[in-house]
Protein backbone atom coordinates (compact mmCIF):
# COMPACT_ATOMS: atom_id res chain seq x y z
CA UNK A 1 0.00 0.00 0.00
CA UNK A 2 3.20 2.03 0.16
CA UNK A 3 2.35 2.93 -3.83
CA UNK A 4 -0.70 5.13 -2.43
CA UNK A 5 0.49 6.70 0.26
CA UNK A 6 0.99 10.65 -0.14
CA UNK A 7 3.94 10.72 2.41
CA UNK A 8 5.88 8.26 0.77
CA UNK A 9 5.96 9.62 -2.98
CA UNK A 10 8.17 12.41 -2.98
CA UNK A 11 5.61 13.85 -5.66
CA UNK A 12 3.51 12.75 -9.04
CA UNK A 13 6.82 11.50 -10.79
CA UNK A 14 8.42 9.34 -7.93
CA UNK A 15 4.82 7.90 -7.91
CA UNK A 16 4.53 6.71 -11.58
CA UNK A 17 8.03 5.68 -11.82
CA UNK A 18 7.42 2.85 -8.83
CA UNK A 19 4.15 2.49 -10.68
CA UNK A 20 6.23 1.06 -13.77
CA UNK A 21 8.48 -0.44 -11.62
CA UNK A 22 5.88 -2.38 -9.61
CA UNK A 23 4.33 -5.16 -11.74
CA UNK A 24 8.35 -6.11 -12.30
CA UNK A 25 9.23 -6.16 -8.29
CA UNK A 26 6.20 -7.90 -7.57
CA UNK A 27 7.37 -10.58 -9.86
CA UNK A 28 10.80 -10.89 -9.24
CA UNK A 29 10.72 -12.39 -6.19
CA UNK A 30 8.73 -16.03 -7.74
CA UNK A 31 11.37 -15.68 -10.93
CA UNK A 32 14.12 -15.66 -8.52
CA UNK A 33 13.32 -18.08 -6.90
CA UNK A 34 12.18 -20.11 -10.44
CA UNK A 35 15.97 -19.92 -11.49
CA UNK A 36 17.60 -20.97 -8.04
CA UNK A 37 15.23 -23.53 -7.29
CA UNK A 38 14.05 -24.48 -10.63
CA UNK A 39 16.83 -24.60 -12.72
CA UNK A 40 19.67 -23.61 -10.45
CA UNK A 41 18.94 -27.17 -8.83
CA UNK A 42 18.65 -28.73 -12.15
CA UNK A 43 22.34 -27.04 -13.08
CA UNK A 44 23.64 -28.24 -10.07
CA UNK A 45 22.40 -32.17 -10.15
CA UNK A 46 23.60 -31.89 -14.05
CA UNK A 47 27.05 -30.98 -12.72
CA UNK A 48 26.70 -33.60 -10.05
CA UNK A 49 26.23 -36.43 -12.24
CA UNK A 50 29.68 -35.64 -14.02
CA UNK A 51 31.45 -35.66 -10.73
CA UNK A 52 32.56 -38.37 -8.39
CA UNK A 53 30.08 -38.20 -5.78
CA UNK A 54 29.09 -40.64 -3.49
CA UNK A 55 27.49 -40.07 0.19
CA UNK A 56 27.86 -36.53 -0.49
CA UNK A 57 28.47 -34.06 -3.45
CA UNK A 58 32.62 -33.76 -4.53
CA UNK A 59 33.81 -31.86 -7.08
CA UNK A 60 36.41 -34.54 -8.45
CA UNK A 61 35.11 -34.42 -12.36
CA UNK A 62 34.80 -37.40 -14.07
CA UNK A 63 33.48 -36.99 -17.32
CA UNK A 64 30.75 -39.15 -18.93
CA UNK A 65 32.14 -42.35 -16.64
CA UNK A 66 28.72 -41.93 -14.59
CA UNK A 67 26.52 -42.89 -17.28
CA UNK A 68 28.91 -45.32 -18.89
CA UNK A 69 28.25 -47.10 -15.40
CA UNK A 70 24.75 -46.16 -15.50
CA UNK A 71 24.11 -48.20 -18.74
CA UNK A 72 26.02 -51.48 -17.32
CA UNK A 73 24.19 -51.75 -14.37
CA UNK A 74 21.66 -54.25 -14.53
CA UNK A 75 18.71 -52.81 -12.37
CA UNK A 76 19.23 -50.08 -14.63
CA UNK A 77 18.31 -51.87 -17.34
CA UNK A 78 15.74 -53.73 -15.69
CA UNK A 79 14.32 -49.38 -14.68
CA UNK A 80 14.10 -48.95 -18.20
CA UNK A 81 12.73 -51.65 -19.87
CA UNK A 82 10.08 -51.60 -17.12
CA UNK A 83 9.21 -47.87 -17.56
CA UNK A 84 8.62 -48.74 -21.30
CA UNK A 85 6.67 -51.89 -20.87
CA UNK A 86 4.58 -49.62 -17.63
CA UNK A 87 4.45 -45.75 -19.73
CA UNK A 88 3.08 -47.71 -23.27
CA UNK A 89 0.41 -50.05 -21.17
CA UNK A 90 -0.55 -47.26 -19.39
CA UNK A 91 -0.93 -44.33 -21.54
CA UNK A 92 -2.33 -46.78 -24.24
CA UNK A 93 -4.90 -48.48 -21.68
CA UNK A 94 -5.89 -45.25 -20.15
CA UNK A 95 -6.46 -43.87 -23.18
CA UNK A 96 -8.65 -46.72 -24.67
CA UNK A 97 -10.49 -46.79 -21.48
CA UNK A 98 -11.21 -42.94 -20.97
CA UNK A 99 -12.21 -42.50 -24.59
CA UNK A 100 -14.68 -45.53 -24.59
CA UNK A 101 -16.13 -44.05 -21.12
CA UNK A 102 -16.62 -40.21 -22.39
CA UNK A 103 -18.70 -42.27 -25.60
CA UNK A 104 -20.34 -44.22 -23.46
CA UNK A 105 -21.56 -41.49 -21.14
CA UNK A 106 -22.13 -38.72 -23.78
CA UNK A 107 -24.99 -40.95 -25.27
CA UNK A 108 -27.51 -38.84 -23.25
CA UNK A 109 -26.89 -41.44 -19.61
CA UNK A 110 -29.48 -41.11 -17.26
CA UNK A 111 -27.70 -40.76 -14.02
CA UNK A 112 -24.31 -39.40 -15.98
CA UNK A 113 -23.99 -36.91 -12.76
CA UNK A 114 -23.82 -40.01 -10.58
CA UNK A 115 -21.74 -42.14 -13.08
CA UNK A 116 -18.94 -39.61 -13.68
CA UNK A 117 -17.75 -38.56 -10.10
CA UNK A 118 -17.27 -42.08 -9.32
CA UNK A 119 -15.28 -42.64 -12.35
CA UNK A 120 -13.25 -39.88 -11.55
CA UNK A 121 -12.62 -39.95 -7.35
CA UNK A 122 -9.83 -42.22 -7.68
CA UNK A 123 -7.92 -39.22 -8.94
CA UNK A 124 -8.28 -37.19 -5.80
CA UNK A 125 -6.49 -40.27 -4.13
CA UNK A 126 -2.54 -40.52 -2.99
CA UNK A 127 -0.87 -43.24 -4.51
CA UNK A 128 -0.14 -44.50 -1.08
CA UNK A 129 -3.62 -45.15 -0.67
CA UNK A 130 -4.33 -46.64 -4.32
CA UNK A 131 -0.85 -48.80 -3.43
CA UNK A 132 -2.45 -49.70 -0.01
CA UNK A 133 -5.94 -50.66 -2.02
CA UNK A 134 -4.51 -52.81 -4.64
CA UNK A 135 -1.52 -54.35 -2.57
CA UNK A 136 -3.92 -56.37 -0.67
CA UNK A 137 -6.59 -57.28 -3.28
CA UNK A 138 -3.71 -58.37 -5.39
CA UNK A 139 -2.41 -60.45 -2.68
CA UNK A 140 -3.50 -64.32 -3.38
CA UNK A 141 -3.53 -65.04 0.18
CA UNK A 142 -5.94 -62.92 1.39
CA UNK A 143 -7.18 -60.93 -2.08
CA UNK A 144 -8.83 -62.29 -5.32
CA UNK A 145 -7.55 -65.12 -5.87
CA UNK A 146 -8.38 -66.44 -2.15
CA UNK A 147 -12.03 -64.72 -2.75
CA UNK A 148 -12.28 -66.72 -5.63
CA UNK A 149 -11.11 -69.98 -4.17
CA UNK A 150 -13.88 -69.58 -1.52
CA UNK A 151 -16.65 -69.09 -4.06
CA UNK A 152 -15.61 -72.54 -5.23
CA UNK A 153 -13.35 -71.40 -8.64
CA UNK A 154 -10.49 -73.76 -6.93
CA UNK A 155 -8.14 -73.28 -10.06
CA UNK A 156 -8.43 -69.45 -10.38
CA UNK A 157 -4.80 -68.11 -10.23
CA UNK A 158 -3.85 -64.27 -9.83
CA UNK A 159 -0.34 -64.09 -8.69
CA UNK A 160 1.01 -61.35 -10.36
CA UNK A 161 2.82 -59.20 -7.80
CA UNK A 162 4.55 -61.99 -5.93
CA UNK A 163 5.97 -63.01 -9.51
CA UNK A 164 9.04 -61.42 -10.96
CA UNK A 165 7.98 -61.28 -15.00
CA UNK A 166 4.42 -60.06 -14.12
CA UNK A 167 4.77 -57.60 -11.29
CA UNK A 168 5.18 -54.67 -13.45
CA UNK A 169 1.85 -55.48 -14.94
CA UNK A 170 -0.05 -54.82 -11.20
CA UNK A 171 1.61 -51.56 -11.39
CA UNK A 172 -0.12 -50.98 -14.52
CA UNK A 173 -3.31 -52.52 -13.33
CA UNK A 174 -3.54 -49.79 -10.24
CA UNK A 175 -2.34 -46.88 -12.43
CA UNK A 176 -4.93 -47.70 -14.66
CA UNK A 177 -7.67 -47.69 -12.15
CA UNK A 178 -6.33 -44.16 -10.87
CA UNK A 179 -6.21 -42.39 -13.64
CA UNK A 180 -8.12 -43.38 -16.28
CA UNK A 181 -11.16 -41.69 -15.19
CA UNK A 182 -9.22 -38.39 -15.76
CA UNK A 183 -8.81 -39.50 -19.43
CA UNK A 184 -12.71 -39.89 -19.44
CA UNK A 185 -13.04 -36.38 -18.50
CA UNK A 186 -10.73 -35.06 -21.03
CA UNK A 187 -12.21 -36.51 -23.73
CA UNK A 188 -15.91 -35.40 -22.27
CA UNK A 189 -15.27 -32.22 -22.39
CA UNK A 190 -13.95 -32.54 -26.09
CA UNK A 191 -17.04 -34.59 -27.29
CA UNK A 192 -19.16 -31.49 -25.38
CA UNK A 193 -17.51 -29.05 -27.26
CA UNK A 194 -18.10 -30.50 -30.29
CA UNK A 195 -21.37 -28.93 -32.77
CA UNK A 196 -24.09 -30.91 -32.94
CA UNK A 197 -24.86 -29.59 -36.17
CA UNK A 198 -22.08 -30.95 -38.46
CA UNK A 199 -22.88 -34.32 -36.99
CA UNK A 200 -26.45 -33.78 -37.57
CA UNK A 201 -25.69 -32.70 -41.63
CA UNK A 202 -23.48 -35.97 -41.52
CA UNK A 203 -26.28 -37.68 -40.60
CA UNK A 204 -28.48 -36.36 -43.26
CA UNK A 205 -25.97 -37.40 -45.96
CA UNK A 206 -26.84 -41.00 -44.24
CA UNK A 207 -23.13 -41.49 -42.42
CA UNK A 208 -24.05 -44.46 -39.82
CA UNK A 209 -23.19 -44.18 -35.75
CA UNK A 210 -19.83 -45.60 -36.56
CA UNK A 211 -18.79 -43.50 -39.22
CA UNK A 212 -19.50 -40.45 -37.77
CA UNK A 213 -17.46 -41.40 -34.89
CA UNK A 214 -14.55 -42.74 -37.08
CA UNK A 215 -14.88 -39.78 -39.82
CA UNK A 216 -15.81 -36.69 -37.63
CA UNK A 217 -15.84 -36.84 -34.01
CA UNK A 218 -12.15 -38.71 -33.48
CA UNK A 219 -10.47 -35.99 -35.43
CA UNK A 220 -11.92 -33.44 -34.01
CA UNK A 221 -10.54 -35.05 -30.42
CA UNK A 222 -7.46 -34.32 -31.17
CA UNK A 223 -6.07 -31.70 -28.81
CA UNK A 224 -7.91 -34.11 -26.32
CA UNK A 225 -5.62 -37.38 -27.36
CA UNK A 226 -2.06 -35.06 -27.31
CA UNK A 227 -2.96 -33.61 -23.69
CA UNK A 228 -4.04 -37.08 -22.83
CA UNK A 229 -0.71 -38.30 -24.08
CA UNK A 230 1.08 -35.70 -22.85
CA UNK A 231 0.03 -35.74 -19.20
CA UNK A 232 -0.14 -39.88 -19.27
CA UNK A 233 3.52 -39.61 -20.29
CA UNK A 234 5.00 -37.46 -17.66
CA UNK A 235 3.00 -39.17 -15.14
CA UNK A 236 4.30 -41.95 -15.98
CA UNK A 237 7.89 -41.41 -15.90
CA UNK A 238 7.50 -39.52 -12.50
CA UNK A 239 5.74 -42.36 -10.70
CA UNK A 240 7.34 -43.45 -7.94
CA UNK A 241 4.71 -43.31 -5.07
CA UNK A 242 2.64 -46.35 -6.39
CA UNK A 243 5.59 -48.75 -6.72
CA UNK A 244 6.73 -47.96 -3.21
CA UNK A 245 3.29 -48.50 -2.13
CA UNK A 246 2.49 -51.45 -4.07
CA UNK A 247 5.55 -53.22 -4.58
CA UNK A 248 8.38 -52.36 -2.73
CA UNK A 249 9.84 -52.06 -6.61
CA UNK A 250 10.00 -56.02 -5.80
CA UNK A 251 10.00 -58.44 -5.53
CA UNK A 252 13.69 -58.12 -5.95
CA UNK A 253 14.10 -55.82 -8.50
CA UNK A 254 11.42 -56.77 -10.88
CA UNK A 255 9.24 -53.83 -10.22
CA UNK A 256 12.06 -50.88 -10.36
CA UNK A 257 11.99 -47.61 -12.46
CA UNK A 258 13.99 -44.82 -12.91
CA UNK A 259 12.42 -42.87 -10.08
CA UNK A 260 12.99 -45.51 -7.37
CA UNK A 261 16.21 -46.48 -9.11
CA UNK A 262 17.20 -42.62 -8.63
CA UNK A 263 16.22 -42.79 -5.11
CA UNK A 264 17.63 -45.55 -3.94
CA UNK A 265 20.80 -45.39 -5.38
CA UNK A 266 21.34 -41.49 -4.12
CA UNK A 267 20.22 -42.07 -0.89
CA UNK A 268 20.90 -45.65 0.42
CA UNK A 269 23.82 -46.85 -1.90
CA UNK A 270 25.46 -43.56 -1.54
CA UNK A 271 26.08 -43.34 -5.18
CA UNK A 272 25.28 -39.71 -5.60
CA UNK A 273 27.01 -39.75 -9.26
CA UNK A 274 25.17 -42.20 -10.66
CA UNK A 275 21.64 -41.18 -8.69
CA UNK A 276 22.16 -37.78 -10.08
CA UNK A 277 22.80 -39.30 -13.76
CA UNK A 278 19.44 -41.24 -13.86
CA UNK A 279 17.79 -38.19 -12.80
CA UNK A 280 19.58 -36.30 -15.69
CA UNK A 281 18.36 -38.96 -18.14
CA UNK A 282 14.41 -38.89 -16.62
CA UNK A 283 14.49 -34.81 -17.07
CA UNK A 284 15.39 -35.31 -20.39
CA UNK A 285 13.16 -37.88 -21.29
CA UNK A 286 10.07 -35.56 -20.30
CA UNK A 287 11.71 -32.42 -21.74
CA UNK A 288 11.93 -34.24 -25.44
CA UNK A 289 8.10 -34.59 -24.82
CA UNK A 290 6.80 -31.55 -22.51
CA UNK A 291 9.31 -28.74 -24.62
CA UNK A 292 7.42 -28.93 -27.91
CA UNK A 293 4.25 -28.97 -26.64
CA UNK A 294 4.57 -26.22 -24.16
CA UNK A 295 6.08 -24.42 -26.83
CA UNK A 296 3.52 -24.58 -29.08
CA UNK A 297 1.02 -23.87 -26.10
CA UNK A 298 2.54 -20.75 -26.44
CA UNK A 299 3.45 -19.99 -29.04
CA UNK A 300 -0.71 -20.13 -30.51
CA UNK A 301 -1.81 -18.10 -27.94
CA UNK A 302 0.25 -14.93 -29.09
CA UNK B 1 -32.90 -46.50 -38.11
CA UNK B 2 -35.86 -44.05 -37.83
CA UNK B 3 -35.53 -40.40 -37.33
CA UNK B 4 -35.94 -39.79 -33.46
CA UNK B 5 -36.56 -36.35 -32.89
CA UNK B 6 -33.60 -36.57 -30.04
CA UNK B 7 -31.16 -33.48 -30.31
CA UNK B 8 -28.56 -35.62 -29.58
CA UNK B 9 -27.28 -36.81 -33.21
CA UNK B 10 -26.26 -40.21 -32.59
CA UNK B 11 -28.87 -42.76 -32.09
CA UNK B 12 -28.64 -46.08 -30.74
CA UNK B 13 -31.21 -49.01 -30.23
CA UNK B 14 -32.36 -50.32 -27.22
CA UNK B 15 -30.11 -53.23 -27.15
CA UNK B 16 -27.78 -51.06 -27.54
CA UNK B 17 -28.32 -48.58 -24.69
CA UNK B 18 -28.98 -51.55 -22.54
CA UNK B 19 -25.46 -52.61 -23.12
CA UNK B 20 -24.25 -49.32 -23.14
CA UNK B 21 -25.81 -49.25 -19.05
CA UNK B 22 -24.25 -52.60 -18.47
CA UNK B 23 -20.74 -51.56 -19.49
CA UNK B 24 -20.88 -48.43 -17.10
CA UNK B 25 -21.92 -49.88 -14.29
CA UNK B 26 -19.07 -52.67 -14.51
CA UNK B 27 -16.59 -49.54 -14.52
CA UNK B 28 -18.52 -47.63 -12.05
CA UNK B 29 -18.02 -51.19 -9.87
CA UNK B 30 -14.33 -51.70 -10.83
CA UNK B 31 -13.69 -48.34 -9.52
CA UNK B 32 -15.79 -48.20 -6.47
CA UNK B 33 -14.64 -51.80 -5.66
CA UNK B 34 -11.22 -51.20 -4.02
CA UNK B 35 -12.24 -48.07 -1.83
CA UNK B 36 -15.50 -50.05 -1.29
CA UNK B 37 -14.13 -53.18 0.07
CA UNK B 38 -11.42 -51.25 1.85
CA UNK B 39 -13.80 -49.36 4.15
CA UNK B 40 -15.63 -52.72 4.77
CA UNK B 41 -12.77 -54.57 5.83
CA UNK B 42 -11.45 -51.85 8.28
CA UNK B 43 -14.90 -52.70 10.34
CA UNK B 44 -13.38 -56.02 10.38
CA UNK B 45 -11.74 -58.02 13.51
CA UNK B 46 -8.38 -59.18 11.96
CA UNK B 47 -9.58 -63.09 12.07
CA UNK B 48 -12.11 -62.18 9.67
CA UNK B 49 -9.99 -60.64 7.30
CA UNK B 50 -6.95 -63.40 7.37
CA UNK B 51 -9.73 -65.98 7.12
CA UNK B 52 -12.75 -65.26 5.48
CA UNK B 53 -13.96 -63.57 2.07
CA UNK B 54 -13.05 -59.92 1.65
CA UNK B 55 -16.30 -59.09 -0.34
CA UNK B 56 -18.24 -60.24 2.61
CA UNK B 57 -19.65 -57.98 5.72
CA UNK B 58 -18.34 -57.64 8.56
CA UNK B 59 -20.14 -60.52 11.28
CA UNK B 60 -18.74 -58.46 14.28
CA UNK B 61 -18.41 -54.92 13.61
CA UNK B 62 -15.81 -52.86 15.22
CA UNK B 63 -14.32 -49.69 15.35
CA UNK B 64 -11.39 -50.99 16.89
CA UNK B 65 -9.18 -50.83 13.60
CA UNK B 66 -9.76 -46.90 13.03
CA UNK B 67 -9.42 -46.25 17.06
CA UNK B 68 -5.73 -48.20 16.94
CA UNK B 69 -4.88 -46.79 13.63
CA UNK B 70 -5.75 -43.20 14.44
CA UNK B 71 -3.84 -43.21 18.30
CA UNK B 72 -2.02 -46.17 18.94
CA UNK B 73 -0.55 -48.14 15.88
CA UNK B 74 2.89 -48.48 15.35
CA UNK B 75 4.68 -45.86 13.09
CA UNK B 76 8.21 -46.49 12.87
CA UNK B 77 9.60 -47.01 16.08
CA UNK B 78 6.74 -45.58 18.18
CA UNK B 79 3.44 -46.39 18.92
CA UNK B 80 1.73 -42.84 18.28
CA UNK B 81 -0.91 -43.68 15.57
CA UNK B 82 -1.37 -41.63 13.04
CA UNK B 83 -3.20 -38.50 14.89
CA UNK B 84 0.52 -36.58 15.09
CA UNK B 85 1.14 -36.99 11.14
CA UNK B 86 -2.19 -36.09 10.28
CA UNK B 87 -1.49 -32.71 12.00
CA UNK B 88 1.76 -32.83 10.56
CA UNK B 89 0.31 -33.03 6.89
CA UNK B 90 -2.10 -29.95 7.97
CA UNK B 91 0.66 -27.81 9.46
CA UNK B 92 2.13 -28.46 6.08
CA UNK B 93 -0.42 -28.21 3.68
CA UNK B 94 -2.32 -24.99 4.66
CA UNK B 95 0.35 -22.49 4.85
CA UNK B 96 1.59 -23.77 1.72
CA UNK B 97 -1.69 -23.93 0.13
CA UNK B 98 -1.78 -20.53 0.98
CA UNK B 99 1.12 -18.97 -0.04
CA UNK B 100 1.57 -20.81 -3.36
CA UNK B 101 -1.95 -19.39 -4.11
CA UNK B 102 -1.52 -15.83 -3.20
CA UNK B 103 1.90 -15.64 -4.90
CA UNK B 104 0.48 -17.35 -8.11
CA UNK B 105 -2.58 -14.19 -7.87
CA UNK B 106 -0.47 -11.88 -8.00
CA UNK B 107 1.87 -13.80 -10.88
CA UNK B 108 -1.06 -13.76 -13.06
CA UNK B 109 -1.89 -10.43 -12.31
CA UNK B 110 1.21 -9.22 -13.64
CA UNK B 111 1.80 -11.43 -16.58
CA UNK B 112 -1.89 -10.69 -18.19
CA UNK B 113 -1.85 -6.71 -17.05
CA UNK B 114 1.19 -5.17 -16.74
CA UNK B 115 2.95 -6.32 -19.97
CA UNK B 116 6.42 -6.03 -20.79
CA UNK B 117 8.90 -8.02 -22.58
CA UNK B 118 9.86 -11.27 -21.69
CA UNK B 119 6.87 -11.86 -19.75
CA UNK B 120 6.19 -15.21 -22.06
CA UNK B 121 9.19 -16.15 -21.69
CA UNK B 122 9.07 -15.76 -17.87
CA UNK B 123 5.79 -17.86 -18.37
CA UNK B 124 7.16 -20.61 -19.96
CA UNK B 125 10.18 -21.14 -17.33
CA UNK B 126 7.41 -21.30 -14.71
CA UNK B 127 5.05 -23.68 -17.10
CA UNK B 128 8.14 -25.83 -17.67
CA UNK B 129 8.70 -26.00 -13.48
CA UNK B 130 5.36 -27.46 -13.20
CA UNK B 131 6.49 -30.38 -15.35
CA UNK B 132 10.31 -31.58 -14.24
CA UNK B 133 10.67 -35.12 -12.49
CA UNK B 134 11.42 -33.60 -9.04
CA UNK B 135 14.35 -36.34 -8.91
CA UNK B 136 16.00 -33.81 -10.50
CA UNK B 137 16.21 -31.39 -7.38
CA UNK B 138 15.76 -33.35 -4.46
CA UNK B 139 20.07 -33.83 -4.14
CA UNK B 140 20.37 -29.58 -3.80
CA UNK B 141 17.38 -29.68 -2.26
CA UNK B 142 18.69 -31.53 0.84
CA UNK B 143 21.52 -29.54 0.89
CA UNK B 144 20.15 -26.01 1.00
CA UNK B 145 17.08 -27.28 3.66
CA UNK B 146 20.08 -28.45 6.04
CA UNK B 147 22.09 -25.08 5.00
CA UNK B 148 19.14 -23.45 6.50
CA UNK B 149 18.98 -25.56 9.04
CA UNK B 150 15.09 -26.34 8.41
CA UNK B 151 15.32 -30.37 7.27
CA UNK B 152 12.98 -32.39 8.49
CA UNK B 153 10.60 -29.26 9.52
CA UNK B 154 7.83 -28.00 8.72
CA UNK B 155 8.90 -24.95 7.37
CA UNK B 156 11.50 -27.19 5.30
CA UNK B 157 8.62 -28.94 3.51
CA UNK B 158 6.58 -25.73 3.56
CA UNK B 159 9.58 -23.95 1.14
CA UNK B 160 9.55 -26.95 -1.19
CA UNK B 161 5.62 -27.04 -1.92
CA UNK B 162 5.87 -23.36 -2.19
CA UNK B 163 8.45 -23.38 -4.62
CA UNK B 164 7.18 -26.07 -6.72
CA UNK B 165 3.77 -24.95 -6.79
CA UNK B 166 4.23 -21.62 -7.93
CA UNK B 167 4.24 -22.95 -11.68
CA UNK B 168 0.77 -24.56 -11.40
CA UNK B 169 -1.01 -21.56 -9.12
CA UNK B 170 0.69 -19.03 -12.07
CA UNK B 171 -0.63 -20.94 -14.52
CA UNK B 172 -3.95 -20.87 -13.04
CA UNK B 173 -4.62 -17.10 -12.07
CA UNK B 174 -2.33 -16.39 -15.83
CA UNK B 175 -5.29 -18.42 -18.09
CA UNK B 176 -7.98 -16.97 -15.92
CA UNK B 177 -7.04 -13.32 -15.86
CA UNK B 178 -5.89 -13.52 -19.47
CA UNK B 179 -9.92 -13.03 -20.34
CA UNK B 180 -10.97 -10.45 -17.46
CA UNK B 181 -11.22 -7.32 -19.32
CA UNK B 182 -8.45 -4.75 -19.04
CA UNK B 183 -10.40 -2.02 -20.26
CA UNK B 184 -11.78 -2.60 -16.12
CA UNK B 185 -7.92 -2.24 -15.29
CA UNK B 186 -7.34 0.46 -17.69
CA UNK B 187 -10.41 2.28 -16.46
CA UNK B 188 -9.36 1.91 -12.61
CA UNK B 189 -5.91 3.52 -13.62
CA UNK B 190 -7.08 6.76 -14.70
CA UNK B 191 -9.04 6.81 -11.96
CA UNK B 192 -5.82 6.88 -9.91
CA UNK B 193 -6.04 3.38 -8.47
CA UNK B 194 -2.69 1.96 -8.24
CA UNK B 195 -1.30 -1.22 -8.32
CA UNK B 196 -2.40 -3.16 -5.28
CA UNK B 197 -5.61 -1.45 -5.18
CA UNK B 198 -6.52 -3.28 -8.39
CA UNK B 199 -5.52 -6.01 -7.05
CA UNK B 200 -7.59 -5.97 -4.15
CA UNK B 201 -10.44 -4.33 -5.66
CA UNK B 202 -10.91 -5.30 -9.07
CA UNK B 203 -9.27 -8.94 -9.04
CA UNK B 204 -9.25 -10.50 -6.38
CA UNK B 205 -13.03 -9.88 -5.46
CA UNK B 206 -13.90 -11.26 -8.85
CA UNK B 207 -11.60 -14.27 -8.70
CA UNK B 208 -13.47 -16.43 -6.74
CA UNK B 209 -13.53 -19.45 -8.88
CA UNK B 210 -10.29 -19.90 -9.67
CA UNK B 211 -9.27 -19.29 -6.47
CA UNK B 212 -11.01 -22.47 -5.38
CA UNK B 213 -9.55 -24.15 -8.13
CA UNK B 214 -5.80 -23.53 -7.27
CA UNK B 215 -6.09 -24.26 -3.71
CA UNK B 216 -8.15 -27.20 -4.13
CA UNK B 217 -4.94 -28.25 -7.09
CA UNK B 218 -2.47 -27.23 -4.62
CA UNK B 219 -3.74 -28.94 -1.67
CA UNK B 220 -4.85 -32.35 -3.27
CA UNK B 221 -0.97 -32.37 -4.49
CA UNK B 222 0.72 -31.37 -0.89
CA UNK B 223 -1.47 -33.68 0.79
CA UNK B 224 -1.05 -36.28 -1.37
CA UNK B 225 2.51 -36.19 -1.78
CA UNK B 226 5.28 -38.22 -0.91
CA UNK B 227 8.40 -38.14 -2.87
CA UNK B 228 9.11 -34.53 -0.74
CA UNK B 229 8.07 -36.09 2.48
CA UNK B 230 9.85 -39.25 2.24
CA UNK B 231 13.34 -37.33 1.49
CA UNK B 232 13.33 -34.50 3.67
CA UNK B 233 10.59 -35.18 6.95
CA UNK B 234 12.61 -37.66 9.13
CA UNK B 235 10.54 -39.44 12.19
CA UNK B 236 8.20 -37.73 14.21
CA UNK B 237 8.15 -34.67 11.52
CA UNK B 238 6.84 -36.91 8.11
CA UNK B 239 3.27 -35.99 6.20
CA UNK B 240 0.64 -38.43 6.49
CA UNK B 241 1.63 -40.44 3.45
CA UNK B 242 4.80 -40.97 4.37
CA UNK B 243 3.14 -42.38 7.96
CA UNK B 244 0.66 -44.46 6.40
CA UNK B 245 3.43 -45.93 3.93
CA UNK B 246 5.08 -47.04 7.05
CA UNK B 247 2.44 -48.62 8.69
CA UNK B 248 1.46 -50.40 5.81
CA UNK B 249 4.79 -51.76 4.60
CA UNK B 250 6.99 -52.67 8.56
CA UNK B 251 8.52 -55.54 8.17
CA UNK B 252 7.77 -56.56 11.95
CA UNK B 253 4.60 -57.91 14.12
CA UNK B 254 1.67 -59.09 12.67
CA UNK B 255 0.00 -57.62 9.92
CA UNK B 256 -2.79 -56.11 11.01
CA UNK B 257 -4.56 -55.52 7.67
CA UNK B 258 -7.57 -53.76 8.83
CA UNK B 259 -5.90 -50.96 10.64
CA UNK B 260 -3.44 -50.70 7.53
CA UNK B 261 -6.82 -50.02 5.67
CA UNK B 262 -8.58 -47.16 8.42
CA UNK B 263 -5.09 -45.72 8.06
CA UNK B 264 -5.55 -45.82 4.76
CA UNK B 265 -9.16 -44.00 4.12
CA UNK B 266 -7.63 -41.62 7.00
CA UNK B 267 -4.87 -40.08 4.61
CA UNK B 268 -7.89 -40.26 1.71
CA UNK B 269 -10.51 -38.10 3.74
CA UNK B 270 -9.38 -34.82 3.19
CA UNK B 271 -8.79 -34.75 -0.26
CA UNK B 272 -11.71 -37.53 -0.65
CA UNK B 273 -13.83 -34.77 1.16
CA UNK B 274 -12.73 -31.81 -1.03
CA UNK B 275 -13.88 -33.79 -3.88
CA UNK B 276 -17.16 -35.01 -3.54
CA UNK B 277 -17.82 -31.39 -1.50
CA UNK B 278 -16.18 -29.25 -4.55
CA UNK B 279 -15.52 -31.56 -7.49
CA UNK B 280 -16.70 -29.54 -10.06
CA UNK B 281 -13.69 -27.48 -9.18
CA UNK B 282 -11.34 -30.55 -8.91
CA UNK B 283 -12.32 -31.24 -12.73
CA UNK B 284 -12.16 -27.86 -13.59
CA UNK B 285 -8.58 -27.68 -11.86
CA UNK B 286 -7.59 -30.81 -13.67
CA UNK B 287 -8.63 -29.91 -17.03
CA UNK B 288 -6.80 -26.40 -16.66
CA UNK B 289 -3.97 -27.86 -15.66
CA UNK B 290 -3.67 -30.44 -19.33
CA UNK B 291 -5.18 -28.52 -21.91
CA UNK B 292 -3.58 -24.77 -21.75
CA UNK B 293 -6.03 -22.89 -23.30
Amino acid sequence: MAATDPMLSGGADFRTRLQNWLPKIVLAPSLAVMVIFVYGFIAFTVYLSFTDSRMLPSYGFVGFENYSDLFQIRTWDTAVTNLAIFASLYIVICTIIGLMLAILLDQKIRGEGFLRPIFLYPMALSFIVTGTAWKWMLDPAIGLENTMHLWGWESFEFNWIKDGDMAIYTIVIAAVWQSSGFVMAMFLAGLRGIDNEILKAAQMDGASNFQLYRRIILPQLRPAFLSAFVILSHLAIKSYDLVIALTGGGPGNATALPATFMYSYTFTRNQMGIGASSAVIMLMTIAAIMVPYLYAELREKK
Amino acid sequence: MAMASSDNAVRSSNFTRALIYLVLILFALFYLLPFGIMLVNSLKPLEEITGGNMIALPQNWTIAPWLSAWSTAQIGVQPTGLRPYFINSIVMAVPAVAISTFVGALNGYVLTKWHFRGATWIFGLLLFSCFIPFQIVLIPMARILGILNISGTAYGLILVHVVYGIGFSTLYFRNYYAVFPTELVRAAQIDGAGFFQIFWRIMLPSSGPIIAVCCIWQFTNIWNDFLFGASFASGGSAPMTVALNNLVNSSTGVREYNVHFAGAIMAAGPTLLVYIVAGRYFVRGLMAGSVKG
